[in-house]
């Protein structure tokens, strides 16, 4: 086939294929700045427990809800450690924010696949807290 | 016109504007109405909410036409054979390395780059590479030096070397699980059918 009528087709179809997409990254971008300006930088304080444990479920769930620049999520955790929150705890959170998104979920099964979107962030969800700990216990032999 | 008339009818339309507007276009939609309850309930948080969001959406415009133009040339120059060639070689050493780096050095939101990963799947791309390049989009060049002033170089390390561990282990259970889940249900299929 001419290379020309190629590209002009291959443009035309992912220029559909974009149009479609569009709404939903429209959606994320208005829902991600919506979560962000209601709960603020401090919203984590209210809801957290005694227990570690439940804690941590407790930040995996709400790093996961939470999107946006990954720069957002170190000043919490920054905020949460002076505020005397254990390193395992931030990093479970940290590593929520960055790796499972609730937000896009809708986005990734429509593009991806739905069977695939959700395990990949339940896998990713339930790896946070192997690797927060794993990261805590190196930290702890060196 | 008796009551299952009129539900049959609705589910109709309902259909009919599923089909026009798609999933993505029903999803803005229920964003739309938070945005109005925001509005009615508190003006500001309205206003600046969307402020922020256009800002957001205006600066990531060139990262809009970097993945269109990646799409075109994925399209245009790589096909099927050539991906099977790449990922599903004895030794996968270099695959498992050039995913890694693709997916550190990616820039962007991570929803950006689903439709490349869509691309790239449908040209047979495997699971655990698409769900290592996604985990390690969370690993960012330009943020480590900041991740440091905030956590300590000690943290910041350990805590990348492992996460990079993990987005392969990661990528091999959940290719396990789909692969699984895929098998099952053509054995199902076949068990019905006999």
């Amino acid at each position: 086939m001419d290379l020309k009528i190629k590209i002009k087709n291959v443009f035309k179809k992912n220029l559909n294929a974009f149009k479609n997409i569009l709404p939903m990254f429209i959606g994320i971008i208005l829902l991600i700045n919506l979560i962000k300006v209601i709960f603020g930088n401090n919203f984590y304080k209210n809801i957290l427990t005694n227990n570690t444990f439940l804690n941590s479920f407790i930040l995996n769930g709400l790093g996961s809800i939470m999107a946006g620049n990954a720069m957002i999520s170190y000043i919490i955790g920054q905020e949460m450690l002076a505020n005397g929150i254990v390193l395992f705890l931030v990093l479970v959170f940290i590593l929520a924010w960055v790796n499972v998104g609730f937000i896009q979920l809708p986005a990734e099964s429509l593009i991806l696949d739905k069977k695939f979107a959700i395990t990949r962030n339940i896998i990713a969800f339930l790896s946070n807290f192997l690797v927060a700990g794993i990261t805590v216990l190196i930290l702890g032999w060196i | 016109m008796t009551n299952k008339n009129i539900i049959s009818k609705l589910k109709y339309n309902l259909f009919k504007i599923y089909n026009k507007i798609g999933g993505m276009g029903i999803f803005l939609g229920l964003v739309i109405i938070l945005y109005l309850i925001t509005l009615i309930i508190n003006p500001n948080k309205f206003i600046l909410s969307l402020n922020n969001s256009i800002k957001l959406f205006l600066s990531l415009t060139w990262i809009f036409i970097m993945i269109f133009l990646l799409m075109i040339i994925i399209d245009l120059f790589i096909n099927k054979n050539k991906i099977n060639k790449f990922f599903n070689k004895k030794n996968n050493l270099f695959s498992w390395f050039f995913i890694i780096i693709a997916g550190i050095i990616s820039t962007g939101p991570i929803y950006m780059w689903y439709p490349i990963i869509g691309e790239l799947k449908e040209k047979g791309m495997p699971i655990k590479y698409q769900v290592a390049f996604l985990y390690n989009r969370s690993i960012k060049i330009p943020l480590i030096y900041p991740m440091i002033e905030i956590f300590s170089s000690k943290v910041v390390i350990t805590l990348l070397i492992v996460m990079i561990i993990f987005s392969i282990i990661n990528g091999y259970i959940v290719e396990l699980i789909l692969n699984y889940n895929k098998k099952t249900t053509i054995n199902n299929k076949y068990n019905n059918n006999k």
